[in-house]
């Protein structure tokens, strides 16, 4: 285990094997194989993927709200000693909101409609601390506050329609961050948003970890917010863990085809701006489609024989990657996709 | 039972990122495409039981009602329209009255035989000494009569009604919407009673026909016009959505004319909203006739309904109270079946419908 | 929320003039015979017909005799009766209105108390037997014809049980005013307010189930779920609560349509002395002023209480209350 990577005293979450799926008229449906990861103390860890690769699953598995009664969840998530799935309901709904919190990509649906933004937080104060009504809304108010509300007195008493979406993810922050979460799960807290409020409520998540002394696991699909704020990466691909490791590592020499996909469509920040952005083919296979081995060699460049069975994670040094290519040191991508198109060429000379 | 709403979320709601099975979902949109939604929807129909069951439920009680004339002559032999105050009847050894002397207090009054379990006074006779069981089969008949007519009425009104307003807009959209604002405030019972009484009173002359006030038209016209806005003002919105969605705009760009956007883009879910609330306006229009009848202002005598066989049975209540139970049962039954037919149609044409018919 | 609630009242007003030029027109310009005979009720003498002709100005344009009738109606309220010699109609109405305001009342409650239960009870089993069942009898319920219960009730509760210890309380038919007696008010009306309530019971079980399941998908509950509330505070503060919207605002039709239809039916059966059995009495006499007035009333009641209802409907959605 290398040098940095959080000691298990540093481990406030340690995912092992979760797995989930459901019992259908056909068959059981498998959404999550064997996902294992860890978040330490004070770190942001990026979940990443294309809609349908399980990351959101995998937030909803560890929040334990999957209330489907044909789910199957197995696996070990222990949070601070204790395996989440273990706990009965009582204890867990306890740990939901107090230890760990979540927010959500839409604000509009995501607040009950009929409340103020200032009750709603209430609610979630009163549920978890014994408070007065008035002590409860004047930390609902300071919250707002310190979210970089505007008149957060008056913003209390809105109703969530009557906000901006930054202001209504503001107030939903406000909300997760009430009875100081441990652990902070940010479930694509940016997508519905603008721009320019993007990056705002990016770097509110960021300066959490000073503040409140929380870690953050952010899922999202865009490359660019993981760029921007995380500390480590997770590339999740229909199911599976296609590759995990520190962000500027990843970023810098990705050692998944995948993540080298995701990073090549984002546009570049420098220099002469490309004609049209490279896109990753096709689109990731159903549950119930999945091929079998590697599930993303029916859109891989790089598929080579070995990829008809499941590659495990292979690591170097921090870094791991469930790919073949990655099995004897990082890829190199340029020689790797010479040897591609000479194989290519070869075939249609012998044609 | 098949209750409308989705019940468990399926793991692609969970996900939220649609993790379901797009490619699933996506084949059956194709095969549902080329089959056409009538017989899809059809298909899905004869595979849930509880409608299957009603409709076969419902059958078996038309078919009664058919065989009322058969019943009559055949196995209780007796005139149902006609009273039978002297009659007796003989069941194994013993000979009875119809009507049988009170044997309590005075002694005085009569009191109609109860039931007899066979096919003479099967249920009894009533306080004209008429068998009971044969004005049920001749009372349903016009029960099925008028509240299928007064359906039929109502939803061809309706779609009228709605789509000329929904399609045309401007001030005929208006003056109509108007209207059925004013009708649908209008309590439902109210207005067929101010209709039913004046009609009743005299019957209804317009130039060259003449309705006698105790024909079962009249019933039927006031059923079917009471509950038009119910139907009316939902296929008005929908056509309204439908003639200002995008694809009705596009068509309209690329120079389709009117006549074929109707025809082609709104009048064929016009039609699938007219097929899913027919089994439950045809539910409301019997409960409503029959309470019409009870109030004497629907079905005229000599002609009976199952309501009016109700409130000939109510002063019969204490002794002899099949003559009123009997009839309330087939008229359950009967709304009952139409209610299941009813949630079996909305689920296999328009799942996501919000139908709410309710009492008026 | 002073401009929506004029709007509403505006329409308000607007609605109860179109349902009166609906119900004049009935009476007064429906084809076929003379209105002076339909008025004057059967067997009537020529000196009534015309006597009739000369008070509502039957000779006169329809837009006069509208102004007469509803005058006679709401202002001078001394519309007469012809078939029940030169009865005053409307003190008669207004006398009954008590009997039917707390039939009516007393029924909501019971129907909104259960619809609530069946609804939320259904919703939190949901797919279990208890479900299917409390929907199945919400259908029947919703099938049944309201004076059929009311005669069904009676059968058991005032001849065929009632000597046991189950219905002996029951008292006779009738009704006691609240002020003579409550005890006796309240007994003398709770199998009527069951019967009432038996068929709205089931309607707004099934109605609020569906809306509470439909609920149960919204993103809210999840939040709900993940600030880590209990499940009855997720039920009734937050899926319920939104759920009620609709709930309340179909409450105003359906509290209507029970004072035209289901009320009158129950009064009939249970022989209280309300609008709805004198509107039933004027139908067997075909007394057309009296049904007239009981309509025209009613109707504006219904109006109003509706109008009423929309307003707290507002009120309880904020959406609503900035949306217009």
């Amino acid at each position: 285990m290398p040098a940095d990577m959080p000691t298990p005293a540093d481990l406030l979450l340690d995912v092992q094997d979760l797995c989930v799926s459901f019992r259908s008229e056909r068959g059981t449906i498998r959404i999550l194989e064997n996902i294992s990861f860890t978040v330490g103390q004070r770190e942001i860890l990026s979940i990443v993927g294309e809609s349908g690769s399980g990351k959101s699953m995998t937030s909803l598995a560890v929040m334990r709200l999957i209330t489907d009664p044909n789910a199957i969840i197995t696996g070990r998530i222990i949070y601070k000693g204790r395996d989440l799935l273990q706990l009965d309901a009582r204890a867990m709904r306890d740990l939901r909101g107090r230890e760990i919190a979540m927010i959500f990509q839409d604000p509009m649906t995501a607040m009950t409609p009929v409340y103020t933004i200032g009750w709603q937080i209430e609610e979630q104060l009163r549920a978890h601390q014994k408070l007065s009504r008035r002590a409860a809304r004047a930390r609902a108010v300071e919250l707002l506050g310190e979210m970089g509300i505007p008149a957060p007195a008056k913003a209390a008493t809105r109703y969530p329609h009557q906000l901006s979406g930054g202001m209504r993810q503001r107030a939903m922050i406000a909300m997760a961050l009430s009875c100081n979460p441990s652990l902070l799960i940010a479930d694509e807290p940016t997508t519905a948003l603008d721009v320019t409020v993007q990056a705002q409520i990016l770097e509110l998540i960021q300066r959490l970890r000073q503040d409140f002394g929380s870690s953050v696991i952010l899922i999202t699909h865009d490359m660019g917010v993981v760029a921007t704020v995380s500390d480590r990466v997770m590339v999740m691909y229909s199911g599976i863990i296609a590759e995990r490791g520190p962000k500027p590592l990843v970023l810098a020499q990705p050692s998944h085809p995948y993540t080298l996909g995701l990073l090549n469509s984002i546009p570049p920040m420098h220099g002469a701006r490309p004609r049209r952005l490279p896109s990753i083919p096709g689109s990731p296979p159903s549950p119930t489609g999945r091929p079998a081995g590697c599930p993303f060699q029916p859109r891989c460049d790089f598929r080579f024989e070995p990829c008809g069975t499941r590659p495990p994670l292979f690591a170097n040094g921090e870094q791991e990657a469930s790919c073949y290519l990655a099995e004897k040191g990082l890829p190199d991508w340029p020689h790797e996709r010479a040897i591609r198109a000479e194989g290519r060429q070869r075939e249609g000379a012998a044609a | 039972m098949s209750d409308s709403v989705i019940d468990t979320p399926t793991p692609a709601d969970l996900s939220g990122g649609g993790m379901g099975e797009p490619g699933e979902a996506m084949a059956a949109a194709r095969t549902r495409a080329t089959e056409g939604p009538w017989r899809a929807g059809l298909r899905k129909l004869m595979r849930d039981r509880t409608a299957m069951g009603a409709v076969v439920v419902l059958i078996l009680i038309i078919l009664a009602c058919v065989a009322a004339p058969w019943y009559a002559q055949h196995v209780s032999q007796s005139d149902p329209f006609q009273s039978n105050l002297d009659g007796q009847i003989t069941i194994g050894k013993n000979t009875l009255d119809i009507m049988q002397a009170d044997t309590g207090g005075l002694g005085l009054g009569v009191t109609p035989i109860g039931p007899t379990w066979r096919g003479q006074y099967f249920l009894g006779a009533d306080d004209q000494g008429r068998d009971v069981m044969a004005r049920m089969l001749y009372g349903g008949r016009n029960s099925l009569i008028i509240s299928f007519a007064s359906t039929v009425i109502c939803l061809v009104l309706a779609a009228l009604v709605g789509t000329v307003a929904g399609f045309l807009g401007g001030w005929v959209d208006t003056i109509l919407a108007r209207l059925l604002d004013v009708l649908w405030a209008f309590p439902i019972y109210l207005l067929a009673i101010s209709l039913s009484i004046v009609l009743i009173s005299k019957g209804l002359q317009i130039g060259p026909i003449n309705i006698p006030s105790n024909s079962l038209l009249i019933p039927i016209a006031i059923i079917g016009v009471v509950y038009v806005p119910y139907v009316a003002r939902p296929i008005r919105g929908q056509v309204l959505s439908l003639a200002r969605s995008d694809f009705v705009l596009a068509a309209r760009c690329l120079g389709v004319p009117s006549s074929r956007i109707l025809f082609r883009d709104i009048l064929p879910n016009v039609t699938t909203t007219i097929i899913v609330f027919a089994p439950l306006m045809m539910a409301l229009n019997m409960l409503t006739e029959s309470a019409l009848s009870f109030l004497s202002i629907g079905v005229q005598p000599p002609s009976a309904s199952w309501g009016t066989i109700i409130q000939d049975g109510e002063d019969l209540l204490y002794t002899q109270p099949m003559v009123a139970i009997a009839p309330g049962l087939a008229i359950i039954v009967t709304v009952l079946a139409l209610n299941f037919l009813g949630d079996g149609v909305r689920d296999a044409f328009d799942p996501r419908a919000k139908l709410r018919v309710g009492k008026g | 929320m002073l401009l929506p609630t004029l709007r509403r009242l505006a329409e308000m007003i607007f609605v109860m003039l179109g349902i009166s030029i609906v119900v004049f027109l009935i009476f007064f310009a429906t084809p076929g015979s003379d209105p002076a005979a339909r008025i004057a009720g059967r067997n009537a003498t020529p000196e009534t017909l015309a006597q009739v002709r000369h008070s509502f100005g039957l000779d006169q344009p329809l837009p006069i005799q509208y102004i007469k009738v509803m005058e006679k109606l709401f202002i001078s309220r001394d519309l007469t009766s012809f078939v029940n010699r030169g009865q005053k109609v409307i003190p008669a109405v207004i006398e009954a209105t008590p009997v039917t305001l707390s039939l009516v009342l007393g029924a909501a409650v019971i129907w909104v108390i259960f619809g609530i239960w069946v609804g939320v009870t259904a919703a939190a089993t949901r797919g279990t037997v208890i479900d299917r069942g409390l929907m199945l009898l919400g259908l029947v319920g919703v099938s049944m014809p309201v004076f059929w219960v009311g005669s069904v009730a009676n059968l058991i509760t005032q001849s065929r049980f009632h000597d046991t210890w189950l219905f002996h309380w029951v008292p006779g038919l009738g009704y006691t005013p609240i002020t003579q007696n409550p005890w006796l008010w309240f007994k003398s009306l709770i199998i009527p307010w069951m019967t009432l309530a038996i068929l709205y019971i089931g309607l707004y079980g099934r109605v609020l189930r569906a809306n509470l399941v439909e609920a149960y998908q919204e993103d809210f509950i999840r939040t709900a779920r993940a600030k880590g509330l209990s499940e009855t505070r997720i039920m009734f503060r937050h899926a319920l609560r939104t759920s009620l919207i609709t709930f309340v605002s179909m409450f105003g039709l359906d509290f209507g349509a029970l004072v035209g239809g289901g009320a009158l039916l129950t009064e009939v059966v249970f022989d209280l002395p309300g609008v709805g059995r004198l509107t039933y009495q004027a139908l067997q006499n075909l007394d057309l002023p009296f049904i007239m007035a009981t309509v025209m009333y009613s109707s504006f009641f219904v109006v109003v209480a509706n109008a009423l209802v929309d307003i707290a409907y507002a009120w309880l959605d904020p959406r609503v209350r900035d949306a217009r």
